[in-house]
C-alpha cells in the first residue's frame, strides 16, 4: 500500500512560505492499495488535494475519521466528490453516547457553518455514515480496518489498516501519556497499543516538545518524545512524527528532528517526519 | 499481550492521582487495578501483586455487618455493580489484616463505556471510624 500525506498540521491551517515543507493543511492521509482501493484517513483542509491525486474519480471513497474535531472534517465540505452524484461516499467516525456520527457532522455541514446543508447533496442517499466503536473491524476492498478508541478529549478512534502483510496504523490525535509520569507503562495499559503493535508504519502525534507538552497536559496530545516512546513499545519499524503546531515552522522542525537525531541514536525504528506532499510505500 | 480499553486506562490513572481507596475490576470480577491508598485495607502493594482473580482479593479483607457477622459476597457494593450492573453503596465494616474492624462507606458503579460495552466496576472506599 501506498500513504500519501495531504495534510499535517494539527489544530489549525498554517499556510505560510515559513511551513511550505512540512505544509500547512490539517490532518488528512489517503492510502491507496494496489487493488486500486483508496481509504482516506481524517478530513482535514488537505482532503481538498485528493482529486489532483488520483488520476480518475473513482466510484467510492472511503472518509475514516478520527474524530470530529475541526482541524479533522473542516475539508469535508470542499471535497469535490461530495458533490458528485456518481461517487458512493461512506464515512466511518467514532461513536457517541449521544447522537449519530450523521447528526453530529450535521453541526458543521449547515448554516451558520457552513452553506450547504447535507440534505441538499445531490442523491444524499448514496452518503452511509458508519458509527463505529472500539475493536471493530471491516473491510474496505483488499484493505482490512482495525479500530480503537484512544486517549483524547470526546470519542476518539485510531485506525490500523493491513493489507497482505504491511500494517499502518494512524493515531494522529493521541495522547497516551496523559497521566503516567514515567510514561510509558506495560503495552496493556498503554492507549493505542493494541492498534499499534508491530506496524511497518507509525504515524504518530508529535504536537508538542517536552518542554511545551507541560503547560498543554490533558489536551490530548503527544510531545514528540512520548512518540518515540509509543513507537519503541508498540515494535514499530518507522515512526512518522504527524499533527504538526501550528508554530511550529519549518525550521522549528528541521532543527527538532536535527536534535531528536542527536540526542537519540540507535533508535529502532526510523523516524521521518510528515510532510506534506510526501509518499510512503509500507511494506 | 492484550491491551486494556481506554475506559479502564483512564480510570486507572485517575484513581492513581486520588487520595481515597479505589479499585478496579474487569468483567470477570479480576482485581486489575487498586491505588495506593487502597494498598492500606489490602496489605499488599499493587506492584507486588499485579491482578487479583475475585477468589482472591474478596478474602483479603472480611466484610462485617453492623453485629460483626459477615456479609455475603451478593451484598457487597462491588459484586452488585458488577453482577447487577447498577449503581449501589453500602455502610459495613472490614477486618483488616490486623484484625481491626474499620466502618467504611463504599460505592460501586459499573463502567459502561461508548457501544454499550461492559467494561467492569470501580469500587470506592471511604473510611469512616473504627
Amino acid at each position: 500500500m501506498k500513504a500519501v500525506f495531504l495534510g499535517t498540521r494539527g489544530s489549525l491551517a498554517s499556510p505560510g512560505p515559513e511551513t511550505a515543507r512540512y505544509g500547512g493543511n490539517t490532518s488528512c492521509v489517503a492510502v491507496q492499495g494496489v487493488g486500486g482501493t483508496v481509504l482516506v484517513l481524517d478530513a482535514g483542509t488537505g482532503l481538498r488535494r485528493l482529486g489532483a491525486l488520483l488520476s480518475a474519480p473513482l466510484p467510492r471513497v472511503d472518509l475514516l475519521l478520527t474524530h470530529l474535531h475541526l482541524d479533522h472534517i473542516q475539508g469535508l465540505g470542499f471535497f469535490p466528490a461530495l458533490y458528485d452524484p456518481e461517487v458512493e461516499i461512506h464515512l466511518w467516525g467514532p461513536a457517541s453516547a449521544t447522537q449519530c456520527l450523521r447528526t453530529r457532522l450535521t453541526r458543521y455541514l449547515s448554516p451558520p457553518l457552513f452553506p450547504v446543508h447535507l440534505r441538499d447533496l445531490p442523491r444524499p442517499e448514496r452518503l452511509s455514515f458508519h458509527d463505529v466503536v472500539s475493536s471493530e473491524e471491516f473491510s474496505v476492498g483488499e484493505f482490512r480496518v482495525r479500530t480503537a478508541f484512544v486517549c483524547h478529549p470526546g470519542p476518539t478512534v485510531g485506525y490500523r489498516i493491513a493489507a497482505d502483510s504491511a500494517s499502518l496504523a494512524y493515531l494522529p490525535d493521541h495522547e497516551p501519556a496523559l497521566g503516567v509520569p514515567n510514561f510509558p507503562l506495560a503495552g496493556d495499559w498503554t492507549s493505542g497499543f493494541a492498534l499499534a503493535r508491530g506496524a511497518d508504519l507509525l504515524v504518530h502525534d508529535a504536537q508538542y516538545t517536552l518542554e511545551e507538552y507541560k503547560d498543554h497536559v490533558g489536551w490530548g496530545h503527544s510531545a514528540w518524545e512520548h512518540a518515540f516512546a509509543f513507537a519503541e513499545l508498540v515494535g514499530a519499524k518507522q515512526l512518522v512524527p504527524f499533527h504538526h503546531d501550528p508554530a511550529h515552522d519549518d525550521a522549528f522542525l528541521d532543527g527538532l528532528l536535527a536534535r531528536y537525531s542527536r540526542e537519540r541514536p540507535g533508535l529502532p525504528f526510523s523516524v521521518t517526519p510528515a510532510t506534506e506532499g510526501a509518499v510512503f510505500e509500507v511494506g | 499481550m492484550s491491551q486494556k480499553e481506554i475506559e479502564l486506562i483512564l480510570m486507572r490513572q485517575l484513581a492513581s492521582y486520588l487520595a481515597m481507596p479505589v479499585f478496579l475490576v474487569d468483567t470477570d470480577g479480576t482485581l486489575i487495578y487498586y491505588n495506593d491508598p487502597a494498598e492500606r485495607l489490602l496489605g499488599r502493594r499493587f506492584d507486588e501483586t499485579g491482578e487479583m482473580p475475585v477468589q482472591e482479593w474478596s478474602t483479603a479483607f472480611t466484610p462485617v455487618d453492623e453485629a460483626g457477622a459477615p456479609l455475603p459476597p451478593d451484598a457487597l457494593p462491588l459484586v452488585i455493580a458488577l453482577s447487577e450492573g447498577r449503581p449501589a453503596h453500602r455502610r459495613f465494616g472490614i477486618r483488616g489484616l490486623d484484625n481491626a474492624v474499620r466502618q467504611i462507606e463504599v460505592t460501586a458503579f459499573p463502567l459502561l463505556g461508548q457501544g454499550d460495552r461492559h467494561l467492569g466496576a470501580v469500587a470506592l472506599f471511604w473510611e469512616v471510624g473504627t
